[in-house]
């Protein structure tokens, strides 16, 4: 299991703004080792998010987003006491959700 | 190991289980599976079946001149443009020009940040699709001193 997500989303002005850090290696499939083999692709593929539950957003990544991603993205309405729960699946197969509640 | 055409297999199952559960955003057409291949622009647009871009104010994109470090980029799109869809993030020198691409449903703003690797200066696009089919783009020179995706 990956390591968790770092989420804090945020009421302000009315909206929910909500910064994400995922920790990922993102390795790209271009690079090479120390031996010349190609380190094979290891990416984020797939993000997505729900606002108590009803989901609300949904990315597509390919490998050129940095490792250990971030993503800042605004939900309309909402209010603080809601929760918010951020989804990850990598081309691997892993996936990881985090939840945090709005503040 | 996982190729990439696994990848590309699984990316677009998933895609399809998305669609079916995300009533409120199906109006945003899954990705079409090669888009993540394209090696420059014009293959990107004819892999999605888009027209050629049109340059509008309103589409933003905030990047910064230049990059120190080419790993971490930091990149921010938005649009001001009724109904649009999907926005994209593309760097046009990068080995595959697509980098990543938000579905924009009516329950969030079309403005999204995140970071980008870059292999060189590059030209930067913001691109926004409407419902209707039309494709805005703005475009910012990224330089960049050094590579992020070097060995």
């Amino acid at each position: 299991m990956a390591d968790p997500m770092r989420i804090r989303a945020q009421a302000l002005n009315g909206n929910i703004v909500v910064k994400v850090l995922m920790q990922h290696e993102m390795e790209t499939g271009l690079r090479k080792d120390a031996n010349g083999k190609v380190i094979p692709a290891w990416h984020i593929t797939d993000v997505t998010a729900t606002l108590n539950g009803n989901p609300v957003f949904s990315a597509q990544w390919g490998p050129a987003v940095s490792k250990n991603p971030f993503l800042e993205f605004t939900i309309k309405g909402g209010k603080a006491g809601d929760k918010v729960s951020i989804q990850w699946v990598d081309n691997q197969g892993n996936k990881r959700v985090d939840e945090a509640t709005v503040a | 190991m996982s190729t990439r055409r696994d990848m590309i297999k699984s990316s677009a199952a998933l895609a399809g289980l998305l669609a079916g559960l995300l009533p409120g955003l199906s109006q945003a057409e899954a990705l079409a599976k090669t888009a993540f291949d394209a090696k420059t622009l014009d293959d990107l647009y004819k892999s999605l079946g888009l027209s050629k871009p049109v340059e509008s104010k309103e589409v933003t994109l905030t990047a910064p001149d230049i990059a120190e470090n080419g790993a971490v980029v930091p990149v921010k799109v938005a649009s001001s443009a009724p109904g649009v869809v999907r926005m994209l993030v593309l760097v046009e020198k990068n080995p595959s020009v697509l980098t990543a691409s938000f579905d924009v449903s009516p329950a969030i703003e079309a403005a999204f940040q995140t970071r980008v690797k870059m292999g060189q200066t590059s030209n930067v696009y913001a691109v926004a699709i409407t419902a209707d089919k039309k494709v805005y783009f703005a475009q910012k020179e990224v330089k960049v001193t050094l590579g992020g995706c070097g060995g």
